[in-house]
Formats: C-alpha cells, structure tokens, sequence
C-alpha cells in the first residue's frame, strides 16, 4: 500500500502530477468517465484510491460523473472529476447545481480543439469563456491554469484549498499539452502540505441554518448523516436551504453566492510577473501558452523590446485591478492564447481603452510559437 | 402559520418539514400517498433516520425530497441516481433512498436507472409513476399508455411505454415491486422491504394525475382508485416480461423479485481494495 502523498521526484506526465496532486489534497472520491486528452487522470487515480481509503467509479457519462462528485462532496468527502471539451459541456448543468448548493468540489478540463468532437489528441485553450459563463444564471467560480506537470501537482492541491474555503467548485483549465507533457515533479514531504477542509457547523443541530454565512461570507457546512437535517436544493433558497420563490430571495441567495468570491478577491487571485517592473509592453498569458510567452520575452528583451509577462494563475476571478494599474504606464497588452480571442476580450475590458490591447490567437491543434509573439510585438508596437 | 394543535399532530409528522407545509402537489394527485407510504416504511423499518437521506430529481414527485425533516438533496433534472450513487460510495454507512417521478426517472435519468440497477447500488428507488409530466402541465412521458393524450400528444400518444420492472430486471435490480396508491400497505411493506434489502431495489407506484393526465384522457381522480381496483392482479410470481401497463388488459402488480448479490461497494472492496487495508477499515467500524 503506498501512502496518499508519494514523496519523491519523478519525470511524470500533468495528468498523473495532477491525480497525486488530489491525493495530496485529500481528494478520496473520483468519478469519471474517459475522454482524451483527461484519461490518463481516471486511469491513474483508480489505481491509487482504493488504497488510500477512497473510491473511484467510471460513471455512465459526464452528466452523472459529476452528479456523483457534487453527491459525494455532500457525504463530506473531498471529491473530483475530469474531462475534456464535449464531457466539459455536458458537465456545465450540474456545474451550477454545485454552485447554487455551495458543494465543494474540483473539475479539470484537459482542454483540446473544439468546437464539437475537434481535434481530440491535440490541445486548445478554447473553453476560457465556457469556464467562465457556461452554466445558466450568472455566478462566481474559481479557475486556474497550470503552466507545467509540476504546477499542476500544486494547483490541484491549491484548487481544493480554495474549493473548500469557499464552498465553490474550483475549475482546473488546463490543456492537452500539459496534460501529456512529462517533466520532473518533486512531491514534497507530506507534513510540509497544508490541507484545508470545509468550515463545520457549531452549535446546537436544531438551529442551525445552513446557508447562514460566517464573517468571509461563507456558511458552515453539514454533511449527510451528521444529525443536522438540512435541506439542499438547486431552486432559489434562503438560509434554511428552504425553496423561496421571491425577488427577495433570489437577491439574497445571488449576493452570498458572488459576494463571497467578490468580496475575498485577494485571497484568491494568483498572478506570475515575469520581468515585468520595467516592461512598457505587456504580455498576458496563461497554460501552456505563458511558456511560449516566456520565451518570447526573454527574446524580444534581446532584441531591445521591453517586455514582460503577467501570467495568470487563476484565471477566473480575472485580475481586473492588475490590468487596470498596468494599462496606466504600460504602451499596451498582447494576449497570447490557443483560441481566437477570449481571455483577450477581458484584457481589452479592463485595460477599458487607456492601452491598446491586440491578441496572437490560434484556434488549437498546436503550441503558439514564440516568434508570432516577436513578430506580433514588432507589429503592432 | 398556525401551529397544529399537539393532540392532532400526525404520526408522520417527525418526519416532516412541517413549516414547509402545504405541500405543491394538487387535490387528487397520488403523490402525498406514496410519500407517506415511504416515511411510514423508513420509519417502520427501523434504520437509523439520523443515516437516512432522501434524494430527488426535478418535478412534482420530486419535491419530496424538500419535505422530509431528513438531510435531503433536491438535484437536477434525471440526476437523482448518479448523485445518490456518489453519496453512498462516499459513506456506504448512509441508507439512501431516491424519490422522484416517472419522467425523472425513465427519460431524462433512464441511463443512470440501468446502470445504477447493473452495478447493484445499494439504494431504494421509489418512482411515482403518473404517466406524464406533471409540473410542466402534462406532456407525453416514457410512461404513457399507448394512444393516451396529454399536452404534446393531442391526437394520442403514438408510442408504447416503458415496462420499468422488466428494465429493472433487465439490469439487475435486486428487488422489484408495483403497487398503485390504493394498495397503500402493499405499497408501504415492499418499499420497507426495498430499504432492508441490501442492493439496488426498486418500487414502483402508479399514481393519478387527475390535473394534467386524467382531465385529458376522462379519468376523474376516483376514477383512476376504481381502475386500479377493477383492473389490476397482484401476482407476486410473475415475470417481468408480463408486466407492460395496459389497463384494458388489467395491470399485473405485486413483488416481483428479492434476490441479494453483492452490491457495487461490496465488489469494490473485494476486488480492488488492498487486504490490509480492507481489515482496517472493517475494524475501524464499532
């Protein structure tokens, strides 16, 4: 029996960094169901659940693969899934379910080509938006995008963390090139991994209001079986988790949804810079494409082009006041992203005209090389 | 709200969100029977209700899960089953039970039916069967008779229904029963039994609709009791291929099937959890 944090160095692949990832986390429910480029996470954490008291099942499809994440999130486990494009879309109702219900749980999206069935073995960064807005209504979430297996391995333990302070489902947006790509990844000592779980309810089980928040904006949350009675329902509820089918109720239940990410954006925003104190252009990237913009910084410093890199760890809440604070100094923003114009779109928003803001897009199948930075750079500055 | 007076407080009423009362369903629906049936039968069976859970999908046999005063998950449309699947994997020591309609059940949820019944879940399925969609206002369901007319059929419903215990037998379900809403303590026993059962068990309730399905097809709700009086069986020895619903020909209803196999947790643990660890886990059970 190995333990749940496999403490060593290995030459190992972004999905299988981000199944020991889990476990590190204290992940110890999987349901999946195969897509490529996302198999190889199935695949891998099958075999290590069982061992580590947890449980694996391949669900009939995407639907009930996260219908049975956000159920057994409900039971007090730390629970997961992951999928690709078409399983994503299939996933994005019962993604809302966990957003209205508050359930705690982590999505990674291996993102390849799309739209439709695209190009399944090669990568993209096509479902930025679709992470952002894909379920109905409006809402908050947290997503992050890993640039390298070791990243992942970290971000998956980090996307728990957040997952469970927030009581939000906590989306990985990574894509099939670092899925696949193999690098070196040092797991550390297991003492030296914080683990954060879901605040639990105190006080008497009679009164207790399940939805009722603490001071960050967050409610305590019971599990099936703890003697709390609570009611849990994907309707319009108010702190009892009662059905209400009011304005007023919508209003209340929608500010504690958003408000609870709006209000703790500090906390949760992760951005890299990369020689960026004295850059007057700025690149913003994020995956696998910040490495192709790390490149094409380094190169176009070279060739006297003062540049850097803002890189986006979380993707989603988006680092508005960064952008805003940049486009007061900087010349302008260039968003290098394997789609044709998405995170862009954001950058543009917030840079709201102070600073041009151009895109190098490519709609997937490949890795943007770094001289249509270069060469964008020149282009247009 | 006023609250009941003490002395005439319902023997069911422990069990209730009793401030969430009145209930939605609609004067001679079936739904309130059949839910009744089911909390005397948690209650009957003598499970520990503190470990008991009732989930729903979406429609008016869904709402049940908003009423019972147990830890209770109203989900999505179809996905009771996948997410009961997920809670009881999760903590196998919580008794799990799905309530919900015909149409959540067999069309939108039919796929996560046959394979929650396959890999031998152990949860009780109660599907109030009133052969059509109830809260939309009464369209066509995987359930209504051939030729019937609701919403969406109005020259009559060209296609045959399902027979859910044959598909609940066809994939593997270990207990299987229908009753009606008039077989009240039929009804209770079997689905007391589905909850004792370990495995995946089913029960079947036929329950009137007179709003939406009976006001179409000239079905009064005493008409729907009468029908279900004059023209069903109980024969508990039948086989599951004889059980299509065809009221001109009289409905077959009863106790199926009552086996036991190991169910999805049971395999699981034996096939793919390491030894030492199993007797671990097993001797850090009380």
């Amino acid at each position: 029996m190995r333990p749940a944090v496999l403490t060593g160095e290995y030459f190992m692949t972004g999905d299988v960094a981000c199944a020991e990832g889990a476990l590190a986390a204290g992940c110890r429910f999987f349901g999946g169901y195969p897509i490529t480029p996302a198999t190889e996470i199935a695949e891998h954490i099958s075999g290590r659940l069982p061992e580590v008291g947890g449980t694996f099942i391949q669900m009939e499809d995407e639907i009930a693969a996260i219908a049975s994440v956000i159920g057994a999130s409900c039971a007090g486990v730390k629970s997961m899934t992951a999928t690709s494009g078409p399983g994503f879309s299939l996933m994005m109702e019962n993604l809302g379910l966990a957003i209205c219900t508050e359930t705690p749980c982590v999505l990674v999206n291996v993102q390849r080509a799309g739209p439709s069935t695209g190009l399944p073995t090669q990568g993209a960064q096509g479902d930025m938006m679709q992470a952002r807005w894909g379920s109905h209504g409006h809402y908050e979430l947290i997503a992050l995008a890993p640039s390298s297996p070791q990243e992942i391995f970290y971000q998956t333990i980090d996307a728990f963390n957040l997952s469970e302070t927030y009581r939000v489902p906590v989306l990985i947006m990574t894509d099939e090139m670092i899925g696949h790509l193999s690098e070196r990844v040092v797991i550390p000592d297991a003492k030296t991994i914080q683990t954060v779980s879901r605040p639990s309810p105190k006080g008497r089980k009679d009164r207790f209001n399940p939805y009722e928040a603490g001071p960050n904006g967050v409610a305590p949350m019971a599990a099936a079986g703890e003697g709390y009675h609570i009611h849990v329902t994907g309707l319009t509820h108010d702190q009892r988790g009662y059905p209400v089918m009011t304005v007023e109720a919508q209003e209340w239940m929608m500010n504690q949804l958003v408000g609870k990410i709006r209000r703790n954006l500090d906390d949760i925003i992760r951005t890299e810079a990369y020689r960026l104190e004295d850059a007057d252009i700025v690149i913003v990237s994020y995956g696998v494409s910040a490495r192709t913009s790390l490149a094409a910084v380094d190169e176009a410093r070279d060739q006297g082009i003062r540049a850097g890199l803002l890189r986006l760890i979380t993707v989603w809440p988006f680092p508005e006041s960064q952008i805003r604070e940049l486009a007061k100094r900087v010349k302008g923003f260039l968003t290098v992203e394997l789609n044709l114009g998405q995170m862009h779109l954001e950058v543009e928003r917030c840079a709201a005209g102070r600073a041009p803001a151009f895109l190098v897009g490519h709609p997937g199948g490949t890795i943007i090389p770094p001289d249509d930075v270069i060469q964008a750079l020149k282009e247009h500055f | 709200m006023n609250q009941p007076n003490k002395q005439l407080r319902h023997p069911l009423d422990d069990l209730l969100r009793t401030d969430r009362i009145p209930h939605i369903w609609c004067p001679g629906c079936g739904i309130g029977t059949a839910f009744s049936a089911c909390l005397t039968a948690m209650k009957k069976s003598g499970i520990d209700l503190e470990k008991t859970v009732m989930i729903s999908g979406i429609g008016c046999s869904g709402r049940g899960a908003g009423y019972v005063n147990l830890d209770s998950y109203h989900t999505t449309h179809g996905r009771a089953i996948p997410f009961a699947t997920g809670m009881k994997l999760a903590n196998p020591e919580l008794n799990v039970v799905v309530f919900s309609g015909d149409g959540d059940l067999f069309a939108i949820g039919g796929n996560h039916f046959i394979h929650a019944a396959r890999r031998n879940v152990d949860l009780t399925v109660v599907c109030v069967n009133n052969f059509n969609y109830g809260m939309t206002g009464g369209q066509v369901a995987a359930t209504t008779p051939l030729m019937a007319r609701t919403t969406t059929t109005p020259m009559g419903n060209p296609d045959a229904p399902f027979n859910l215990p044959l598909l609940a037998y066809a994939s593997g379900a270990s207990y299987i029963a229908r009753w009606t809403i008039l077989h009240a303590r039929d009804l209770m026993e079997s689905i007391q039994e589905a909850i004792l059962n370990r495995g995946f068990s089913f029960v079947e309730v036929l329950s009137p609709c007179p709003v939406n399905y009976g006001r179409r097809n000239k079905e009064k709700a005493m008409d729907s009791m009468r029908i279900y009086q004059e023209r069903t069986l109980i024969r508990n020895d039948a086989r599951p291929w004889e059980l299509d619903i065809d009221f001109d020909k009289g409905v077959i209803l009863g106790k199926f099937i009552e086996t036991e196999r190991p169910t999805c947790t049971d395999r699981y643990d034996t096939v793919c959890r390491p030894k030492e660890l199993l007797e671990e886990m097993k001797g850090s059970k009380p």
